[in-house]
């Protein structure tokens, strides 16, 4: 009596596993290219914020060089990752370097900076980040133009020691009310740059074999 | 409980989820920060909501006591996977602004508490319209929430609209007012969420408050005019 009433209810259990199985199986084959298609669009519409489509001519998210795993350490990236080329025909014009800050305020704040071939930044964005709303997520190019700061900005100008925020006696402006963040960012911009030129022939010879 | 009306007002306002009983209130403060996250979030919630509770009732009569919550939660859950896959499909950047909270759909304790009080005891039609108007409920509250911290927090509302509905609702946003782009930082920092949710309860206590007294001030005229009808002064 008891293994009948345990046996319908596993029975009917089941069933209903199979069913709603099916069910979620049939909407993701469905959305699966979809929802690929948009994660592609996502990544390149960021990449492309930095370097538009006139400075080159090729897909970025195709052209890559992997980081390798013993200089991961130098952008504060814990993961494989990689550097996307941008290419007129066979030349490299710009890369675009992605990094951690991991002395934000709140944590590890992502950050993707281009650099051109001739050592100057193309642009900087913050990709995702849990500085305080108000006062930190002004690095974040919704919220204020500050990280445009950084534009056109190489290790020559301004100088390497002056790579910090006017509070230290740097260069950079910092936020009211947050200083730790903008130091932070600028921080890692610099390494970015200072990765950028022990690298420059591995990264900017990538595409010329 | 048959009646439509009754039900509806019982989901809208008197049994609202967030303002009465209080149930799902971790995604409500946590992404209530403006006014196109709380949409995103209500509108998820609302579809799963209304979706288990039509499917529940439907299969109230197959199911045993003993494995009845296993099977809701197995049911809330492929809903609230389905509505995950959609959004990212479709409005990915959406999608990925409210992040963890859209699984966590599963765990708001207010669509199972509906599944478990009212859709597996009710025909199917019923159940539709509970679980449409407790979403409604739940979505209304969270517009509210939203609004007010967008408005408090930023100076402006209805920003980034075009997350949900395309390129032209890019221009939805209203500047209300502007102080350098800085608003009173405390509406959009999760204390804000707090206090801007006790205050709506508040409202809604002293509307309801207002509306019970003033049935009794109309209870006495209606004794008042019986009185007079007897002494046939008034036609």
């Amino acid at each position: 009596m008891l293994l009948k009433t345990v046996g319908k209810n596993s029975l009917m259990l089941g069933m209903f596993a199979v069913v709603t199985a099916g069910l979620l199986a049939f909407t993701y084959v469905n959305t699966k290219d979809r929802i690929a298609e948009q994660e592609r669009r996502a990544a390149e519409a960021a990449l492309l914020d930095i370097l538009p489509r006139s400075t080159h001519d090729n897909n970025m998210l195709e052209d890559t060089w992997q980081i390798p795993d013993a200089d991961l350490a130098e952008l504060g990236l814990h993961d494989p990752s990689k550097i996307y080329l941008a290419k007129r025909g066979t030349r490299v014009v710009a890369a675009i370097i992605p990094a951690i800050a991991a002395d934000g305020y709140g944590g590890d704040i992502k950050l993707i900076a281009g650099v051109s071939a001739d050592g100057s930044i193309a642009g900087v964005r913050v990709i995702s980040h849990k500085e305080t709303p108000g006062l930190g997520d002004r690095i974040d190019l919704r919220k204020s133009n500050w990280i445009l700061s950084f534009d056109g900005k190489s290790l020559r100008s301004p100088p390497l020691d002056k790579w910090k925020v006017k509070k230290d006696g740097g260069a950079f402006d910092q936020l009211t009310g947050a200083t730790i963040t903008p130091r932070a960012v600028v921080r890692q911009v610099r390494d970015i740059l200072v990765f950028a030129q022990k690298h420059h022939s591995d990264i900017f010879s990538a595409g010329t074999p | 409980m048959n009646n439509y009306a009754d039900i509806s007002i019982n989901g809208l306002w008197k049994n609202n989820p967030a303002l009465v009983q209080l149930i799902g209130l971790c995604p409500l403060l946590a992404v209530s920060g403006t006014v196109v996250n709380a949409l995103g979030l209500g509108l998820a919630t609302l579809a799963v909501l209304t979706g288990s509770n039509v499917v529940v009732s439907l299969i109230r009569h197959v199911v045993s006591d003993a494995v009845k919550l296993p099977v809701f939660v197995m049911i809330i859950a492929t809903f609230t996977t389905v509505i995950e896959l959609l959004m990212q499909a479709y409005t990915y950047q959406l999608y990925q602004t409210l992040g963890i909270f859209i699984p966590l759909i599963v765990t708001n304790c207010a669509i199972l508490g509906r599944a478990d009080s009212f859709a597996c005891k009710n025909p199917v039609l019923p159940a539709l319209v509970d679980g449409f108007t407790m979403g409604l409920g739940f979505l209304g509250a969270l517009l509210a929430i939203g609004a007010v911290r967008e408005l408090l927090g930023s100076g402006a509302i209805f920003s980034n609209m075009d997350l949900l509905f395309g390129e032209p609702a890019k221009q939805w946003k209203l500047h209300i007012f502007s102080h350098q782009d800085k608003g009173f930082l405390i509406a959009v920092l999760p204390p804000g969420a707090f206090l801007v949710a006790g205050v709506l309860i508040a409202l809604k206590n002293t509307i309801d408050n207002y509306w019970k007294a003033r049935a009794r001030v109309e209870q006495v005229i209606v004794k008042g005019a019986k009185r007079v009808r007897t002494t046939g002064t008034v036609a």
